[in-house]
């Protein structure tokens, strides 16, 4: 059992239909496969791997726009690089989201805030 | 100087926050140990040998006299009364209670500091010349972009988990006086065509495996300096190694693909995430720019320094190795010594902290520089004014003239303190100043850098040591082993051993009779000690640190075979 996390909170799965799935180790050269697919989980094996955050970048620079998980071991002090990254939500064990509930979750959903990399992009 | 904004301010504030939340959720299981351990890391926390370490950011090397006098009010109220400058342009507290960790962080955002990123698995405090905005040979001052890089790299949302860690490093002068060429990424500031640009090198490195840095691109405009930073370091996330941390450094991933092959990935990436940088980050760096604006230097005549220049011997040799040639007319670098022989290179107690604000306060322009060689700088004086700045050094205990001299040693903090180190590495620092000190030759020696580094990691820079020196553990015993020929500069060398180990017991003595040799051999006052080991090579001091053991020694081997 897993648990589905987006800015509100702690959310029940709505996505029946098919996900691309994509390891860590993901060869980035590959990423523009994927652009057309409807949604696409990537993996975190661990929280210290932070391969996880670059790659929904590209995926999001490839142009993908769909919806887009950080599946596995997410903390809750993450949540704010995942979606900064360009995940819509993530996905964490239910063990995971017991030590870490939704408050913890929430603390973080106001991640658009006292963020320097909005700063540093925008147009002139 | 540059100066918080609303966003930088709150940004700080509200890490402290996040930091605090962080130490509850620990203590109340929400986070591993596991989980919690980067996390700490990221704001500066380490678990050493025997306690706690905080390590503060000073941001490329500057700071003015009100941040310098909360360093040392937290130094007085949190620890031991002292604070150690280390060779990135940190301090670190040696003895901070978890508790309080909170608490001192608000006293650090209090006057515009933190301790964010200056551990774990992201991009490093970045570290620029000491001397910046004041140096005679400087083409562009670094800290502008230091700044917009500082501001770029914290919290990136990407780079937070690295592979390891990433420092950077920037320099706008002929000199090096950054050691770019042994950084993760090393920024050259460098005009082309009447436009300041940079010159981006990469892979550079000391630690167990040392690498001079290699050139990644010849020169980028400062508009895509940002893309292009987050392009390198976007490349090394997916493909730095993560199955074995002593491989993952870039500086390896460059080594295994080449540098081409870097170069062409980096290019790429380039180009697609140039895009979305929205062309604010150019403007942003013109802004930060205004605040490293030139104080308002004075016109005056500087007949009470040739005085005491000519009539105060004492003040005399101060003069002449702890200062250095500034853009000014009229004016001086001054750098204070914390490396007086006997102490540990690199700390200073609360009052000399003061003391140090003061100077700033007083003569200095406002103006303080912490330098990768452990010692605190004054970047713009006025001449007239060093003879009363002198007096109060003297007073005070810091006015050791060794500025570049065989004392004037880099050591890591060692097995003193270091829960990584092999072997001490402060005691055999103040050996060696205090022998060179009792023998009186330290100014017949001339320019000499000797770097000491407790385990293999060099946090000591001893790969780029005149003379190195590595502290190692040999079945339980130290053993230190040296080289020679390091250079830290722009024409960085990575040492050569000079063969088997010293016994800690024997090390002071052996780096003696690398002087003495120097000393008998050098053509002139004028060949440096580094210049003499390039014309003579290592034979020489080879022959001086292993002399050939009894003669009768091959006959007795004979005779028992």
């Amino acid at each position: 059992m897993t648990v589905i996390i987006r800015d509100e909170g702690f959310v029940s799965e709505d996505y029946h239909a098919e996900w691309v799935t994509l390891a860590s180790d993901t060869d980035p050269a590959t990423l523009s496969e994927f652009v057309n697919a409807p949604a696409i989980r990537v993996e975190f094996p661990s929280f210290a791997d932070g391969r996880g955050f670059t790659l929904g970048r590209l995926l999001r620079t490839n142009g993908f726009q769909g919806r887009l998980r950080a599946t596995g071991h997410v903390i809750a002090d993450q949540y704010a690089m995942a979606r900064r990254s360009g995940f819509d939500e993530v996905e964490v064990s239910k063990d995971l989201a017991e030590r870490q509930p939704e408050a913890q979750w929430l603390a973080r959903a106001d991640w658009r805030a006292h963020d320097y990399q909005t700063r540093l992009r925008q147009a002139r | 100087m540059y100066k918080y904004n609303d966003f930088d301010e709150a940004f700080v504030r509200e890490r402290v926050a996040q930091f605090s939340g962080q130490v509850a959720r620990r203590i109340d299981g929400s986070l591993t140990e596991d989980e919690f351990r980067p996390l700490r890391l990221m704001n500066g926390l380490y678990l050493q040998l025997h306690a706690y370490m905080l390590r503060v950011a000073i941001p490329y090397g500057t700071l003015n006299s009100r941040q310098m006098d909360q360093l040392a009010y937290i130094a007085e109220t949190y620890d031991r009364g002292y604070g150690h400058f280390t060779t990135r342009q940190n301090i670190q507290y040696n003895w901070p209670k978890l508790p309080d960790v909170p608490a001192i962080l608000e006293k650090l955002a209090d006057v515009e500091m933190h301790a964010i990123q200056t551990s774990g698995n992201t991009i490093r405090n970045v570290t620029a010349d000491h001397f910046a905005g004041a140096a005679a040979d400087e083409v562009a001052d670094p800290r502008p972009v230091a700044e917009l890089i500082r501001q770029w790299s914290t919290d990136h949302p990407e780079f937070q988990f690295l592979p390891r860690k990433f420092k950077v490093a920037v320099s706008g002068a002929t000199a090096d006086r950054a050691v770019i060429k042994a950084h993760d990424v090393g920024i050259y500031l460098r005009e082309q065509d009447g436009e300041l640009g940079a010159q981006i090198i990469v892979g550079g490195g000391l630690g167990r495996t040392p690498m001079v840095g290699k050139v990644l691109k010849e020169w980028v405009a400062f508009e895509d300096l940002l893309p292009y930073l987050e392009a390198t370091v976007s490349v090394w996330n997916l493909l730095g190694r993560r199955d074995n941390k002593y491989k993952a450094r870039i500086k390896i991933t460059v080594h295994e693909h080449g540098i081409d092959d870097i170069r062409a990935r980096v290019e790429e990436r380039f180009a697609q995430i140039k895009p979305a940088f929205g062309g604010i980050d150019r403007e942003m760096l013109s802004e930060i720019e205004t605040h490293f604006a030139p104080p308002a230097f004075r016109n005056a005549p500087t007949d009470e320094f040739d005085r005491a220049y000519e009539t105060d011997p004492v003040f005399r040799s101060w003069a002449d190795t702890n200062l250095s040639a500034h853009k000014a007319t009229g004016y001086a670098i001054a750098t204070i010594s914390i490396k007086k022989p006997g102490d540990t290179p690199g700390d200073a107690s609360a009052d000399q902290m003061r003391t140090l604000a003061g100077l700033a306060r007083d003569f200095g322009h406002d103006e303080l520089r912490i330098s990768h060689e452990q010692n605190v700088i004054l970047p713009h004086v006025h001449k007239s004014d060093l003879p009363r700045i002198h007096a109060i050094l003297k007073a005070t205990g810091l006015a050791t003239a060794n500025v570049g001299l065989a004392s004037d040693i880099i050591a890591c903090p060692g097995m003193d303190y270091c829960a990584l180190a092999t072997a001490r590495s402060i005691p055999v620092a103040q050996g060696i100043a205090t022998r060179v000190e009792e023998l009186g030759i330290e100014h017949d020696i001339g320019e000499l850098k000797i770097k000491i580094s407790g385990c293999i990691n060099a946090c000591g820079h001893h790969h780029v040591g005149h003379i190195g020196i590595l502290g190692l553990d040999r079945a339980g015993v130290e053993n230190y082993q040296i080289t020679l020929g390091g250079d830290a500069t722009e024409t960085m060398v990575i040492g050569d051993r000079t063969g088997p180990g010293f016994a800690y017991d024997e090390i002071v003595p052996a780096i003696e009779r690398i002087v003495e040799t120097y000393l008998a051999l050098r053509l002139n006052e004028d060949e440096t000690f580094l210049e003499a080991y390039r014309r003579l090579g290592m034979a020489p001091f080879k022959a001086a640190l292993y002399p050939a053991k009894e003669e009768t020694a091959p006959k007795e081997k004979a005779n028992a075979a």
